[in-house]
C-alpha cells in the first residue's frame, strides 16, 4: 500500500475524532486551551506510534486468543513512560491534563489501531498509520481547543487575540461548551464532506 | 468529608459524564434505547464497585509496601480486564438471567475509561477505604442517571427534523451539552 495514502487516511478521511468518533473522553475534557490540545496530541502520537511498532513486530508470535490483554500491556507500558516523562519535564502540562494521561490506556483509538491495523500489517506501514492517526487526532483536538479558547477566553495559546470589547463566553470553556462545540464542529465536517461528495458526483 | 455530601458530590454535582467526561464512548454508543442504557448503567455500577475494592487493596498491600506505585496504570488495567472476564464467567454460570440482560455490555466495560478513571482518582485523592467505596458507588450511579436520562432525550431526537449534516452523533452531542447545562445547576448546591 502507498505509504503516503496510509498517512493521509488517518489525517483526513478516517480522522479519529471527526469521522470515527473514538477517543472522545479526552477530546472533550482537556480541550480548554490550545496548549493542552497539542500536549495531549503529542502524548497520543508517541503512544500510538510506539505501540503500533511493537505490536506489528510481535504480530507473528502473539497468540490470537490472548491478543487483547497483550495489546493492553504493551499500550500501558508506553503510557507509563510518557506519564513519567511529562511528570519530570512538563509539570504544568502534566497537572493540566491530570488523570487523562494514564487514561490514554483506555483511549479507543490506540486499541482500535492495534486491532485493525498493526496486527495485520508490516512495521513501516504501521509507523505511518500511527503517525497519521495520531496527527489526525492532534489536529482535531487542537482545532477544537483553539475554538474553545478563543470564544471562551479571548486568547489563543495564552495571547490575547480578540479586542477588549469582546465579552468571553464562559459557557464554551465550561463542560457544556465542550459537547456543543464538538457537536457543531462534527456537523460542519459532515457538511463539508457531503458538499465534496456532491461535487464529485456531478 | 461527610459521606453523604461525598455521595451527592460524586453522583450529581461532579457528574462523571457531564462534568468529568469519563465514559463518553458507552454514553454515546449505547444510549439509543432506555432499557439497554439501563443495562449498561447497572453493569458499570457492578464493575466499578468490585474493581475499586480490589485495586484499593492492591494499592495498600502490594504497590505501596514494595514502592512500585509507578506500575499503577499497568496493574490496574490488568486487574480490571481480568475482573470483567471473571465476572462474565461467574454470571454465566450462576445467574444466566442477569448474564443475558447485561449481554455484550460486560466485555465492553474493560475499555470504559470510567472504570479506570474512578479507581485512579480514588487513589489520587487519598480517600480512605470507606470514602473510596462511597465514591465507587456514587460515581456510577451518576453514570446510570445520566445515560438513562440521555437515552430518553435521544429517543425523542430521533424523530425530530434535524438538518442532514447534524443527524446522528452531532445532534446527540449538542443535546448532551444542553443536559450538561442543566447539571451545571447542581454546582450551586452547597452541602
Amino acid at each position: 500500500m502507498d505509504k503516503f495514502k496510509i498517512f493521509k487516511n488517518g489525517l483526513l478521511k478516517e480522522n479519529p475524532i471527526f469521522v470515527q468518533l473514538v477517543g472522545m473522553c479526552s477530546a472533550l475534557a482537556i480541550t480548554t486551551s490550545a496548549f493542552n490540545g497539542i500536549g495531549m496530541g503529542v502524548a497520543v502520537i508517541f503512544v500510538l506510534t510506539c505501540s503500533n511498532i511493537v505490536i506489528s513486530a510481535m504480530r507473528k508470535i502473539i497468540p490470537d486468543e490472548i491478543r487483547i490483554p497483550v495489546f493492553v500491556i504493551i499500550i500501558a507500558t508506553f503510557v507509563t513512560i510518557i506519564d513519567m516523562f511529562m511528570h519530570a519535564f512538563t509539570f504544568e502540562l502534566y497537572q493540566a491534563l491530570g488523570v487523562f494521561i494514564p487514561l490514554i490506556v483506555v483511549n479507543c483509538i490506540i486499541l482500535a489501531r492495534a486491532e485493525a491495523f498493526a496486527f495485520k500489517n508490516g512495521i513501516v506501514d504501521s509507523i505511518f498509520d500511527g503517525l497519521g492517526m495520531g496527527l489526525g487526532y492532534t489536529f482535531a483536538i487542537t482545532l477544537l481547543s483553539s475554538i474553545r479558547e478563543i470564544l471562551g477566553n479571548g486568547t489563543l495559546f495564552g495571547f490575547s487575540v480578540l479586542p477588549d470589547a469582546y465579552e468571553p463566553m464562559m459557557i464554551i470553556i465550561q463542560p457544556p461548551g465542550a459537547f456543543i462545540a464538538l457537536g457543531l464542529l462534527i456537523g460542519l465536517v459532515n457538511y463539508l464532506i457531503r458538499k465534496k461528495e456532491a461535487k464529485e458526483v456531478k | 468529608m461527610n459521606l453523604f455530601s461525598l455521595f451527592i458530590t460524586a453522583s450529581v454535582v461532579n457528574n462523571i459524564i457531564f462534568s468529568q467526561f469519563l465514559g463518553i464512548c458507552p454514553f454515546l454508543g449505547v444510549s439509543k434505547k432506555i432499557d439497554t442504557a439501563a443495562g449498561m448503567g447497572l453493569a458499570v455500577i457492578f464493575v466499578i464497585v468490585l474493581s475499586s475494592l480490589i485495586t484499593y487493596l492492591v494499592q495498600i498491600f502490594i504497590l505501596k509496601p514494595f514502592e512500585i506505585e509507578y506500575l499503577q496504570t499497568i496493574a490496574f488495567i490488568l486487574i480490571i480486564a481480568a475482573l470483567v472476564q471473571f465476572v462474565e464467567m461467574f454470571l454465566k454460570k450462576s445467574s444466566p438471567g442477569l448474564y443475558k440482560a447485561l449481554g455484550i455490555y460486560l466485555p465492553l466495560i474493560t475499555t470504559n475509561c470510567a472504570v479506570l478513571g474512578v479507581v485512579l482518582l480514588n487513589i489520587q485523592k487519598d480517600y480512605t477505604f470507606i470514602e473510596s467505596m462511597v465514591n465507587a458507588v456514587a460515581t456510577p450511579v451518576g453514570f446510570l442517571l445520566a445515560i438513562v436520562l440521555f437515552a430518553g432525550v435521544r429517543e425523542k431526537v430521533d424523530s425530530a427534523d434535524v438538518p442532514e449534516s447534524l443527524k446522528g452523533s452531532p445532534i446527540a452531542l449538542v443535546a448532551a451539552g444542553l443536559m450538561s447545562i442543566a447539571f451545571l445547576g447542581f454546582s450551586g448546591l452547597s452541602i
